[in-house]
């Protein structure tokens, strides 16, 4: 009975990452329509750059002096990626996806396969292919309750899931911008015929993408450390987002925990049946069976048409 | 458009691929320039990718009839390579079938699998199928890692015999290349000639608009299924190819990169068209095994910083850059290029 409690437990805080990727690639659906393949890249640069500001970046000596360290302080270092995840946004948007505007679904996709392309090799390039550790700012020491473990640093991310998911709850239902956002999803031309300026619409929602994706990265950095292998967990996320349906922000915060339990109890029961490997690929079958019985997800907008 | 003074006089006439005696003249030069000179005039590492080049074309040419003409965005593409590949070498190892038998059956075992996976096109569409076919890339990699030991070999891969006809042995990249150019011919000329036939016509129908397809009567979710059927079997063709070329096969040499790359090689070609998967195969192949090995050490020497990672990275943003301005600038891919480089030919002077 424990075992299985603390399977569901550190599946639900590990399906909380899982959200907060997700909540990423739903910001950008649920404003511009556009299916963002590239978002675990996002995410993977998001952490890179914000650890070259942590650690990887030595102060010159009068700045050193200031701050009492080599490195720069922490808030200062998180600020700083926001502000480049800020520029990233706005530069993905405006080279890249404007042009997109009006093409088909496939000419869609296939930008941002080439974006998640191109951001893959760019971080070989620029930051190599080893693995990188944060400063701890989180602190490490398992929280027990009971019987059962919780690691603070899931909990802290599951906690940020949460706020974000109210925040943008409230933001999306009262908020000017967030109305708009969701009129310019729901059609580019009628959205600008009632006065909605759409280009600023789609860069705001690329930059708020990418800020929470570097919050991600971040937050995950601090767990696990960042390597390249993070750009898989965009793909991991993409079941997580069916099934909590594509444009819902509760759909995406719920449906990363079910997916992380599933899949913790995948590995335990499942994986001495078949030797292994279940971890990987217990969201993709779960993938087909949402695409197969419930292919909206379980919160999406159902939109009638047969095929 | 046809050359100034050609008219269609007969139905042969109009039905024909090559139509005017200059493209006959040019088609069995190029014919003979392949077949007779070319793989004799070059070294090996340029026959290992024209034969690369051969296997992959065909597993394009599949995705081009689901994705180009049928309009099914598929990122499986692969892992039915993958399918066939294994299908095959079980059957040319393990049970000893000669290669001409077996590569049939791995053809229609694929296409059977493809079947399997094409079933959620009876309920969803577009972006959603996609992700069905994301799902097959990574449920049939694990499967092939996870199936028996004395099967697929598991995750150490898979010896596969080499293919012979008699006394005659396919083992070095220049008689591969006599078995691997006229399949892939083989499958150009199928690949070129189910575009224009009932099915293929049906297939463009539903690409540009399915509910009116439905409306003329045209079996949307038979056709769909239809295309999954026939893709995969190129696919399984060119898995065959790929078993015997490399000898010994892996699931590391199907994984999503190569699905994506392989849908990269159409969008650059130009989707829908058949010459555009060659040229696109031929253009990205090149770019990835010929001019980014060579560049690599070059540019290694100029920024040394960027060393260690060159190879792999230069790859992957060149694949990235080339894709973003094909999409930008010219989404109809190199195919339609060669459209507007053919009509300004024929009407030289005039430019309309």
């Amino acid at each position: 009975m424990t075992v299985l409690l603390q399977l569901i437990l550190s599946g639900i805080m590990v399906g909380s990452i899982y959200s907060l990727v997700a909540l990423g690639f739903v910001l950008i659906y649920k404003s511009s329509g556009i299916i963002n393949v590239a978002q675990g890249q996002m995410l993977m640069i998001g952490g890179f750059v914000s650890w070259t500001f942590l650690s990887g970046i030595q102060l010159p000596d009068s700045l050193a002096t200031i701050f009492g360290s080599k490195y720069f302080p922490i808030p200062i270092a998180i600020a700083l990626s926001v502000l480049v995840a800020i520029l990233m946004g706005l530069i993905i948007e405006r080279l890249l996806l404007r042009p997109m505007i009006g093409q088909p679904i496939l000419a869609v996709v296939m930008m941002t396969i080439a974006l998640a392309a191109f951001m893959d090799g760019m971080t070989t390039l620029l930051w190599g292919a080893g693995a990188r550790n944060f400063p701890e700012f989180i602190p490490r020491t398992p929280i027990r309750l009971g019987e059962l473990i919780l690691s603070p640093q899931h909990l802290f991310a599951f906690l940020l899931a949460i706020l974000l998911l109210a925040g943008f709850t409230l933001f999306f239902q009262r908020s000017h911008t967030g109305l708009q956002m969701r009129a310019a999803a729901e059609d580019h031309r009628v959205a600008q015929s009632l006065g909605v300026n759409v280009t600023r619409v789609f860069a705001m929602a690329w930059i708020i993408s990418a800020v929470v994706s570097t919050l991600g990265g971040i937050l995950l950095g601090s767990i696990n450390g960042i390597n390249l292998s993070l750009s898989f967990l965009g793909l991991k996320v993409l079941p997580v987002v069916l099934l909590g349906g594509l444009e819902s922000i509760p759909g995406a915060i719920i449906a990363g925990p079910i997916i992380g339990i599933l899949e913790n109890l995948g590995v335990a029961y499942l994986d001495p049946l078949v030797g292994g490997g279940i971890k990987e690929v217990a969201p993709f079958f779960i993938l087909l069976v949402v695409l197969l019985f419930k292919p909206y997800g379980l919160f999406g907008l159902q939109r009638i048409e047969r095929v | 458009m046809l050359p100034a003074g050609t008219f269609n006089t007969t139905y042969a006439n109009d039905m024909a691929i090559i139509r005017t005696r200059l493209q006959w003249t040019l088609f069995i030069a190029f014919m003979i320039f392949l077949f007779g000179i070319f793989p004799g005039a070059v070294d090996d590492s340029v026959l290992t990718l024209a034969n690369n080049i051969a296997i992959v074309l065909i597993a394009v040419l599949g995705l081009n009839i689901l994705t180009g003409l049928c309009g099914q965005i598929s990122i499986g593409q692969a892992a039915f390579m993958g399918v066939g590949a294994y299908l095959h070498g079980v059957m040319v190892t393990k049970l000893g079938l000669n290669f001409l038998i077996a590569m049939p059956l791995a053809a229609l075992g694929t296409a059977l699998i493809g079947l399997l996976f094409g079933i959620p096109s009876l309920r969803v569409k577009g972006f959603y199928l996609a992700m069905a076919t994301l799902a097959a890339q990574f449920i049939i990699t694990w499967s092939i890692v996870h199936s028996p030991r004395q099967i697929t070999g598991g995750a150490d891969g898979l010896h596969v015999a080499v293919a012979s006809l008699g006394a005659l042995k396919f083992d070095d990249e220049k008689s591969f290349f006599y078995l691997a150019f006229p399949i892939a011919a083989l499958m150009i000329f199928f690949a070129k000639n189910i575009a224009r036939t009932r099915v293929g016509r049906a297939f463009i129908a539903i690409r540009d608009n399915d509910l009116a397809a439905q409306a003329m009567g045209i079996n949307l979710f038979r056709y769909k299924l239809l295309a999954f059927a026939l893709s995969s079997a190129f696919a399984g063709v060119a898995g065959a190819l790929w078993a015997h070329h490399l000898v010994v096969i892996s699931p590391d040499h199907f994984l999503l990169t190569d699905s994506i790359w392989q849908l990269g090689m159409l969008i650059v070609g130009g989707l829908g068209s058949t010459l555009g998967a060659i040229l696109g195969t031929v253009f990205l192949l090149t770019l990835r095994d010929w001019a980014v090995p060579t560049a690599a050490p070059i540019l290694g020497k100029m920024f040394p910083l960027f060393q260690l990672d060159l190879f792999t990275s230069l790859a992957l943003m060149i694949f990235g850059v080339v894709l973003m301005v094909f999409l930008i600038f010219e989404p109809r891919g190199l195919a339609h290029r060669w459209e507007i480089f053919k009509a300004s030919y024929r009407l030289h002077p005039f430019s309309y």
